[in-house]
This record gives structure tokens, C-alpha cells and sequence, in this order.
């Protein structure tokens, strides 16, 4: 209840307005608007080419949206210079790739891996970076003794996990997460989202999280919304949306997951 | 006959003017790396067509040229180097530092103390510092742009990781001026300090990346380290066999297939004077008088 509470009395981390982006005549996303509050974890969900992965690449600063504003902590991301942008990439924000392999650098050692958003931000101990690569190798459940294996040893699980990792050392506020299961196998798809579920509750993250799984929002996400063709069909509290959908296009998502 | 047909200095006036410009930008703003149109040279690339447009462009008719290639002047590369200023622009040649004002080298800094008025002209291979770690280059250009050199210290770490200390032992990063991290060419972390505070010029020229760098005097030059592993210039724990010089970079030389090795100078015109000063190593000839 706590968190209700947090989520009422502050002011909204991420606030966006309006966001569009069209390619050519086509539209990506269209007038997508939301805030997301301190602690908060926003799913969003929709078959394939409903824009969801374009508002997300929006959010987080890989594709200019052609309208719209995002606000972070009160101030216009989208007016920030390329410095401040990259600034907030490596130190506030963080985004968790689909593939792995697009988010780690495979010639480099795990411990590398971890540390470098690290010494990105200064680190220039040695004996630091390495302890806290340790440590968050722990925390993700990778041995401490495979810390110098490249990720090109790990199992595609472990990859996603270290993935993680790397992102989370430097302690950022808000974290983008594109299909982080995907590509995993159901056994190891719920090891990870039990690890997620505990460190975004222990660090007190904001999350917004891209998916179709909707097992993943189901156990992730405190509210939830929906996509289709580019445009927001629905939000609201997950359990509420997947439970009683108004919308036909939610309705018939919910109806599609097979009961086994 | 043909030797008549070319201008000073083998390059055409506008071709100089260009690099000159380069050069010039390149001295404004210390360790950036300044593009130039590399012009293709009467030899293959990576043998120092860059070091040779530089040298080229920075050469008058009073200059005194001397060329090294890993220290010494009379390897293969410096000697048709030497020899080709020698056809095209009739400069005087030596193999004496103090007495050389411009300096083409490759892969080394003599280990005598250079001074004011001298230019040390390296040869370069890949003037980029990040490109090993990220292959575009408008993210290496961009990462210069906004100083992001965290992943300079990445490869660092991986390598006290994998072999317990900072084993790069050439073209070792170093930032100049408090700015842009830059590759100081292969030359032997040994020489990395001599970069900083040296009171010559020093340019570098990449022919095949088109790029042009330099390091003006007297400039602050760090290599960089971690706090805990701070960098240290090494070398072979061993004397000179000819000059038993204990300070100098030494080159390890296999005498038979026995296993039997001697170490020398790679800088032959400071061996060479030193033995010429009565100095004698291990392997000098006994009772031998210069």
C-alpha cells in the first residue's frame, strides 16, 4: 500500500505527452501520453507492429519523436543537447535490450562488461569496479568465478541476466526494458522475471517494459497499456485491464493466451 | 631525368598547402585528429606514406633530415625513406639526433632529449585509440565529440583482468592537454613519458586513415592508468650488450638456435655514440678501441 501511497504524494519521474512519430505517411505510434511515478513499473502490450517498440526506442532516446514532450524529472528530454542525452543513457537511465548481444559487448569480459557504465561515469579504481562487478554478478545469480568468461561462454539466460546487470550497477532511476524474455525458455523466462520482480522492488525502479507476453506484465507491472495500430486502446492497473477488458482489441488479446 | 619534373619535396605546392593546413589545425587543438586528403605515395601503405606527406610538407632546403625505423637508421624502411628525400627534395641527411631538425620515425622516440626547433614526425598505422574497442567511426567521433573515454579504461581492465597488470606495452592511450585521449602510434609505453613536456614538435601522419594528429611543446601528455594499477613505463631488465646503457630501450636479439640472445639499443645513433664515448657492454669486443 506504501507504494500506492508514494505513487499519489510525488511527482510523476517520466511524463509524457502526446508523442507521435510517423514514418513517411505511415504512423509508429500516435498520441501516446502517460506518467510514470517513482517505484512504478508501466507495461506496455500489443501484438506485433501495434508501435510499441517505436514508442519505446522514442522514450528512450534512440529515434526523435515528431511530436509530443517527454519530461524526466520535470525536465524536456527532447530539448536536452546530445551530451546531456548521453549523460542521462549511462547514468540515470537504462535500457535493457531484446538480444543480449545488441546490449553487452561480446569481445569483453563479463567483469568488463559490468564495469564499464562504471568507468563511463569515472570509476578508476580497479579494485572498486571489480568488486562492485562482483557484487552484481551475485545479484544477477552469475558465479563470481565467471567473471572473466566472455559473454560468448554464457547461455543465452546468463547473457540476459549479465545484461541486466551491466545496466543496473550504476544504480539508474528509470529502466526501458524491450522483451527482456524473449528468446528464453519458460523455465528460465521465470527464473529471470523472479529476479526482476525482487530487484526492482529492492532498488525501488521504474520500469517501463515492452512485451506480448502477458504472463510477464501479469507478474512485473503495476499498471498496463495497451497498443494496437499505434494508438493507446486502453491503460490501467494490470490486474484490472487483464481481468475485466473493456476494449474489443484487449478482449480478444486476453482470450488468445492459451490456459494450460 | 624525371627527378628534375618534381617540385621540392616531391609534393605539389597545393597538396603541401593542404597538409599544412592540417598540420596547423592539428598543433591548435592537441591530440584531435585532423582529416586530410592523403595523397598516395611512391610506396605501399603502411610504410609510412603518412609520416612522409608530413615530412614532405614540414621540409625546407636548410632542414637535415634523419630517419629511424624502430630506433635505428639503417633498417630497410628508414633507409628508402631517407633516400627518397635525399633524390626529391636534396636535403642534407644525418644520423645523428642533436644534429637532425626534422625527425621521421617510426615506432620510436630517441632516447636522446630532443629541443626546441626539432619536429618528430611519427609514422602511424591506425591513429584511432577506440577503434579496437568500437568500429564505427562516427560513434569513436562522437565519443571524442562529448569525451566519453570510459571505454578506454574498459580494455585497461581487461587486461589486468586476463594477465594480472596493464599488459599494453605499445601505442599505450594518453590523453593530452587534459582533452582527447589519443594512440601515440606504436611506439613502447617506455617512450610514453617523453611525449609530455618534450620541447619539440611532434606530428603524426596516417596515410591510409587520412588523419593527422599532433602534440605541440611542452604539452601536458598523461598516460592513463587506474589509481591502483598506475601506469609504469617498462623495458627489458637488462643492460645494453654493446654500450651497457641500463636506461635505454633494448631490443632482444637471438644470436644462434640455441637460445642465446643479446640485448642492444634500439636506438642506434645513441648506442653508437655512447660506444664512441668508450662505453663498453657485455658482448663488446675486448681490448677494441673505437
Amino acid at each position: 500500500m506504501t507504494l500506492m501511497q508514494n505513487a499519489i504524494t510525488a511527482a510523476p519521474l517520466l511524463s509524457v505527452q502526446g508523442l507521435t512519430k510517423r514514418y513517411g505517411a505511415r504512423i509508429g505510434c500516435a498520441g501516446v501520453g502517460f506518467d510514470l511515478y517513482p517505484g512504478e513499473v508501466l507495461g506496455i502490450v500489443g501484438e506485433s507492429g501495434s508501435g510499441k517498440s517505436t514508442l519505446l526506442s522514442c522514450l528512450a532516446g534512440h529515434q526523435r519523436p515528431d511530436e509530443g514532450r517527454i519530461l524526466f524529472d520535470g525536465a524536456d528530454v527532447l530539448a536536452f543537447s546530445e551530451a546531456e542525452r548521453r549523460r542521462l543513457l549511462r547514468g540515470d537511465w537504462a535500457y535493457v535490450h531484446q538480444n543480449p548481444r545488441d546490449g553487452l559487448r561480446m569481445g569483453v569480459s563479463a567483469g568488463g562488461n559490468v564495469g564499464e557504465r562504471l568507468m563511463a561515469v569515472g570509476a578508476r579504481n580497479y579494485a572498486a569496479i571489480r568488486e562492485s562487478a562482483t557484487d552484481w554478478l551475485g545479484r544477477v545469480e552469475i558465479a563470481a568465478d565467471r567473471i572473466d568468461d566472455r559473454p560468448s561462454a554464457f547461455s543465452g539466460g546468463m547473457q540476459q541476466r549479465l545484461q541486466i546487470a551491466r545496466n543496473l550497477v550504476t544504480g539508474p532511476r528509470l529502466v526501458f526494458m524491450d522483451e527482456p524474455t524473449g528468446g528464453l525458455d519458460v523455465s528460465v523466462q521465470a527464473r529471470l522475471l523472479d529476479l526482476l520482480r525482487g530487484l526492482v522492488r529492492d532498488l525501488g525502479l521504474s520500469v517501463v517494459i515492452v512485451t506480448h507476453d502477458l504472463a510477464v506484465v501479469r507478474l512485473l507491472a503495476d499498471r498496463l497499456m495497451v497498443m494496437k495500430s499505434g494508438r493507446v486502446v486502453e491503460c490501467g492497473l494490470t490486474d484490472q485491464v487483464l481481468d475485466d477488458p473493456q476494449h474489443a482489441y484487449t478482449q480478444l488479446l486476453v482470450s488468445s493466451v492459451l490456459q494450460v | 631525368m624525371t627527378d628534375q619534373a618534381y617540385n621540392f619535396a616531391y609534393l605539389d605546392e597545393q597538396t603541401k598547402r593542404m597538409i599544412r593546413r592540417a598540420l596547423l589545425k592539428a598543433l591548435a587543438i592537441p591530440g584531435y585528429q585532423v582529416p586530410f586528403a592523403s595523397r598516395e605515395m611512391p610506396m605501399p601503405y603502411g610504410w609510412g606514406t603518412g609520416g612522409v606527406q608530413v615530412t614532405a610538407a614540414c621540409l625546407t632546403p636548410e632542414d637535415r633530415l634523419k630517419v629511424i625505423d624502430q630506433g635505428a637508421d639503417d633498417t630497410t624502411n628508414a633507409v628508402s625513406i631517407r633516400r627518397f628525400f635525399q633524390r626529391t627534395a636534396g636535403v642534407e641527411t644525418t644520423e645523428r639526433t642533436t644534429d637532425a631538425t626534422v625527425i621521421q620515425t617510426r615506432h620510436r622516440i630517441p632516447e636522446q632529449p630532443l629541443a626546441e626547433g626539432q619536429i618528430l614526425v611519427y609514422q602511424v598505422p591506425i591513429p584511432e585509440p577506440l577503434r579496437f574497442l568500437e568500429p564505427r567511426e562516427t560513434e569513436t567521433r562522437k565519443m571524442h565529440e562529448l569525451e566519453e573515454y570510459g571505454l578506454m579504461h574498459v580494455k585497461l581492465y581487461e587486461d589486468i583482468a586476463r594477465h594480472g597488470e596493464i599488459a599494453t606495452a605499445y601505442a599505450y592511450p594518453v590523453r593530452v592537454e587534459g582533452r582527447y585521449v589519443m594512440d601515440p602510434s606504436p611506439i613502447p609505453k617506455f617512450d610514453n613519458p617523453k611525449l609530455a613536456g618534450n620541447p619539440a614538435i611532434q606530428l603524426f601522419g596516417a596515410g591510409r586513415e587520412a588523419r593527422i594528429h599532433a602534440v605541440p611543446p611542452y604539452s601536458d601528455v598523461v598516460s592513463l592508468d587506474f589509481e591502483d594499477h598506475p601506469f609504469a613505463a617498462s623495458k627489458a631488465d637488462h643492460e645494453c650488450d654493446l654500450c651497457g646503457s641500463a636506461g635505454s630501450y633494448l631490443d632482444e636479439v637471438i644470436t644462434d638456435d640455441r637460445g642465446t640472445r643479446m640485448f642492444v639499443c634500439s636506438d642506434t645513433d645513441f648506442c653508437a655514440s655512447r660506444q664512441a664515448q668508450g662505453h663498453r657492454g657485455r658482448l663488446s669486443p675486448q681490448g677494441a678501441t673505437p
